[in-house]
């Protein structure tokens, strides 16, 4: 803002404070419904306040076994998540790392040819390679494992192209003043490479971990036992056509559980996201 | 410490040779400075002996040894770069200490070599600190430190001070010469700032277009320049190169432009071969009278650098589009535009170049 007016200053926090509403209240609706019981929330008009089943219903969804999702517990649901949302993530950020590593640093026979191999995979939607995925997978015997889930997963050409534009940018010099120094392809990958990417890794792996534990399709897909289930599925399959049929509570309590380690993510590794999305160390 | 000689050493870029047979032989503890302008392989010849681009052909032998296909940490040499190439996630320590690492020597003598360095370089007070923290004068130490902690065979420096201010530039000058003198380790030197040049080396290496023009002690290179190109690039203002005839009977050089000259103390070539004559700025004197004078220049333009002044202009008499002449006169001197100066070329101090090989006569 140039001008810093008084009128100006209240118009623009107003703005911002509707824009912050807007996004807001639909999360805490979803945690005064997971603090309310059932026959509150199918009596209208819902509370705008928390009500007092707090501790029963979280309870009752991390360690009850809720019905609807074959006997398993929002933790067990949980827990498969947070498996697969790292192992994305790590997965992810392991092997896109490495890729630009080759690419950007060694010269190799059909190098160009590599990469634009991993740059056209960009073009395709998930959709139209998830059929011969899921026949690959079902071949390897992998559904229901948490292999299953992650692996078809990993392959990832943004982020490849995102370490290769960063690793374009570290000067010759000092990939030549390593080899004076008698750092091999390792040691330079580890010592200097590694490092200096530390806070696009950081950012990445924000990105990646919400990615990974949003996933939707590809689990449903791949899962066939409850107990290997993600927590997106879970709630999915916790809620039945008839209103009444619904444990409405226990639903919205598995949506703050589902909220709260993205949040999480986000929140302690502000710092290092915003650095690796603002500027680079040099 | 050790020898360094290169033999016929070659570089080609596909069916582009870049560098055309350079021959050298380095004493053990030789300053060797290699200049030239931009483009003309000096760079990459320093990069060939360090290992960082492939010799096409020739051989490289560093301490008695061919190190044609040995790789960067093999040859024992240090390198310091032009933008100082420090790693910049590693304290100052590790940058100097980093090499040692890896060449997987004991914690205590790495201490001990980094701290003598460190002293050596006054940067004991910034051990702690990240390159980003320091000034660019201090980098470049931490460069120099990261090289002399090696103890390596030879000292490879890719235009260090070029990223300096002119004051820090004299500086860091005097510190390399002065380190480089204390620990008599062989060094490279590459730049294109003659004075960096003529300052540091014991030896030069003029490179022109990947050939090396003269290699020889600043002096020699001033004095007796090996060809047309060392001439016009070692000092400054360039000498002055004009074409000329040898005239018949003695009767000295026919200028191009017109008018004849005939220089003191000069043994001239035989009469009607063609040659550039060529005088330094600093070897031509204000005299009185045209009758005392070599030649009379009329002064398009004055630039009066306080020390001396320089006097831009034509010869007397020459056609339109002669080459302009230069002149360093004493600070003091009075001209003006438009003047017509008489002047003499100090006895012994003329070049001459053959017009066809531009090699020195």
């Amino acid at each position: 803002m140039v001008q810093n007016n008084q009128g100006s200053r209240i118009v623009a926090h107003a703005v911002l404070i509707l824009g912050i509403a807007v996004v807001a209240f639909p999360i805490y609706y979803t945690f005064v419904a997971s603090t309310l019981s059932l026959q509150t929330i199918l009596r209208p008009p819902l509370p705008l306040l928390p009500g007092r089943e707090f501790f029963t219903n979280y309870a009752t969804a991390l360690f009850g076994g809720v019905g609807r999702i074959g006997g398993v517990d929002v933790g067990t649901l949980l827990f498969n998540t947070t498996v697969v949302a790292l192992a994305v993530a790590i997965g992810k950020i392991v092997i896109s790392i490495l890729s630009a590593y080759a690419i950007v640093f060694f010269r190799f026979p059909f190098r160009m040819f590599f990469f634009w191999t991993i740059f056209l995979t960009l073009m395709l939607p998930i959709e139209v390679r998830i059929l011969p995925t899921y026949k690959v997978m079902v071949d390897l015997g992998l559904i229901d494992t948490y292999t299953g889930l992650t692996l078809p997963l990993m392959a990832s050409a943004t982020a490849t192209l995102l370490f290769r534009q960063f690793f374009m940018t570290i000067p010759g010099e000092l990939v030549e003043a390593a080899r004076v120094d008698g750092a091999g392809p390792m040691r330079f990958f580890f010592d200097i490479l590694l490092p200096l990417s530390r806070t696009n890794i950081a950012a990445l792996f924000v990105i990646l971990f919400i990615y990974g534990w949003t996933q939707y399709l590809w689990p449903l897909l791949v899962t066939n036992s409850n107990d290997m289930n993600t927590i997106v599925i879970g709630l999915r399959k916790m809620i039945s056509f008839a209103d009444a049929d619904t444990e409405w509570h226990l639903v919205m309590v598995t949506c703050v559980l589902a909220i709260l380690p993205p949040v999480l993510v986000v929140v302690l590794m502000q710092r290092w996201f915003v650095k690796g999305l603002v500027e680079t160390e040099k | 410490m050790a020898t360094i000689s290169l033999r016929d050493v070659r570089k080609s870029y596909g069916s582009q040779e870049v560098i055309h047979g350079v021959n050298l032989d380095v004493a053990d503890g030789e300053f060797i400075v290699i200049v030239g302008p931009s483009g003309c392989g000096k760079s990459t010849l320093l990069r060939m002996v360090a290992g960082l681009e492939a010799i096409s052909a020739g051989t490289i032998e560093i301490a008695g040894r061919v190190v044609n296909k040995l790789e960067p940490r093999e040859r024992n040499i240090a390198m310091v770069f032009q933008n100082y190439a420090l790693y910049p996630h590693m304290s100052v320590f590790d940058n100097m200490a980093y090499g040692l690492k890896i060449a997987g020597l004991p914690k205590d003598e790495i201490r001990a070599r980094v701290d003598k360095a460190a002293t050596m370089l006054q940067l004991e007070p910034y051990l702690q600190r990240k390159p980003r923290e320091l000034s660019g004068g201090q980098r470049q130490r931490v460069a120099m430190g990261r090289a002399l902690v090696r103890d390596p065979a030879a000292f490879l420096f890719d235009e260090p001070l070029s990223n300096l201010d002119a004051k820090l530039r004299v500086q860091m000058r005097l510190e390399i010469k002065q380190m480089q003198r204390s620990v008599g380790t062989t060094s490279l030197y590459v730049t294109h700032d003659q004075v960096e040049a003529m300052t540091l080396a014991d030896r030069l290496v003029v490179m022109n277009q990947g050939v090396a023009e003269q290699i020889g002690t600043p002096i020699t290179v001033y004095e007796r320049p090996a060809s047309v190109f060392v001439a016009g690039f070692i000092g400054s203002p360039a000498m002055n190169l004009v074409a000329a005839e040898v005239a018949p009977q003695g009767r000295g050089l026919a200028l191009a432009g017109g008018g004849t000259v005939k220089p003191r103390d000069t043994a001239l070539p035989d009469p009607g071969r063609k040659v550039l004559l060529g005088v330094r700025p600093e070897h031509l004197r204000l005299v009185n009278g045209a009758n005392n004078a070599d030649f009379e220049i009329r002064v398009a333009a004055v630039e009066a650098l306080g020390a001396d002044t320089l006097a831009h202009g034509h010869a007397a008499g020459a056609a339109e589009g002669a080459p302009m002449l230069v002149a360093r006169l004493p600070g003091g001197t009075r001209v003006a535009p438009g003047d017509t100066l008489p002047l003499a070329i100090d006895p012994g101090m003329t070049h001459l170049f053959d017009a066809g090989t531009s090699r020195r006569i």
